[in-house]
């Protein structure tokens, strides 16, 4: 609901696994719908505004991590409330000045609907710019991870690499990864549902048959695992 | 408008569609051909079939001829 202030309120805003928010939107890469990355992996994101320094910084930084997201087949796409005039004008800026091409599109979304979807817009911050949220949609469409970081403070591209990473394992060998992980790391093996199954994580037979198995306690298991 | 200049003549990748259809091909088949990204053929597939340039063939498209 909008009101008079132009701030939004009352929005269902996107939660972890539910389906992304729809939207067909104005970018510099043509008109662009939710549906044409299914199958893949995107990274929205939202920047406050064109022709600022943190967000600047943030672009020559997702354009350095975007060869790294394309080998793990996913997508980034930029958003702001600017015109596409706009963007085209700082991402052509942007290449003159520092020799870093964007090679993501960019959505203009002038009448926040795509930003109102998304809650991209925090009033508490600003009314009339988005803050630096991140959303990481899965190759069916549904939100996986989301991330917000205020005006002032750029993000880790690297973290957003790690995270693509971390979300493929657990998709690809059903376990989760634990703090700071990286790829090539154990991974942890999912907490036992029954005592049966606690019981069963602490005898020897078990741990002989887990690659790479090691053991701090019947909730605390890691294996290794091939890389996906 | 990603394929079609203000004027109607085709952009560099819209002619890079057209021309990868010369065979019905499907998005991900266009994709591999012209190196373009999987979200820009879709995208541009859409804008080339509504100005009536490409058409589709169930699963294809096709570059539309007279």
């Amino acid at each position: 609901m909008e009101t008079t202030d132009g701030t939004t309120t009352g929005a269902r805003l996107p939660r972890l696994n539910e389906p992304a928010p729809d939207f067909e939107a104005t970018t510099t890469h043509g008109v662009i719908r939710l549906a044409d990355y299914a199958g893949g992996w995107l990274v929205l994101f939202s920047h406050p505004a064109d022709f600022t320094p943190v967000c600047t910084t943030e672009f020559m930084a997702f354009a350095a991590i975007y060869p790294e997201l394309q080998r793990r087949h996913t997508e980034l796409l930029g958003l702001s409330i600017d015109s596409v005039s706009a963007h085209i004008a700082w991402v052509r800026n942007i290449e003159e000045k520092t020799g870093v091409a964007i090679p993501f599109p960019v959505i203009a979304d002038l009448d926040r609907a795509v930003a109102t979807a998304y809650g991209m817009v925090m009033p508490g911050e600003s009314t009339t710019e988005t803050s630096r949220c991140v959303f990481v949609i899965d190759p069916i469409g549904r939100v996986r991870a989301m991330i917000y970081y205020p005006l002032t403070t750029g993000r880790n591209t690297e973290e957003i690499v790690r995270l693509i990473d971390a979300l493929q394992m657990s998709d690809a060998r059903q376990v989760s990864t634990p703090a700071n992980w990286r790829p090539g790391d154990k991974v942890l093996i999912p907490t036992p549902p029954t005592v049966e199954t606690a019981a069963e994580r602490m005898t020897e037979e078990f741990a002989s048959r887990t690659e790479g198995f090691e053991r701090v306690d019947w909730y605390l298991c890691t294996k290794s695992v091939e890389a996906v | 408008m990603a394929c079609l200049n203000a004027d109607g003549t085709l952009s560099p990748s819209g002619r890079a569609l057209v021309a990868a259809l010369a065979a019905p091909s499907t998005p991900e088949e266009v994709a591999r051909t012209t190196g373009l990204a999987l979200y820009r053929v879709r995208s541009g597939l859409r804008e080339l079939v509504a100005a009536g340039l490409v058409a589709i063939d169930g699963d294809r498209y096709r570059a539309a001829g007279p």
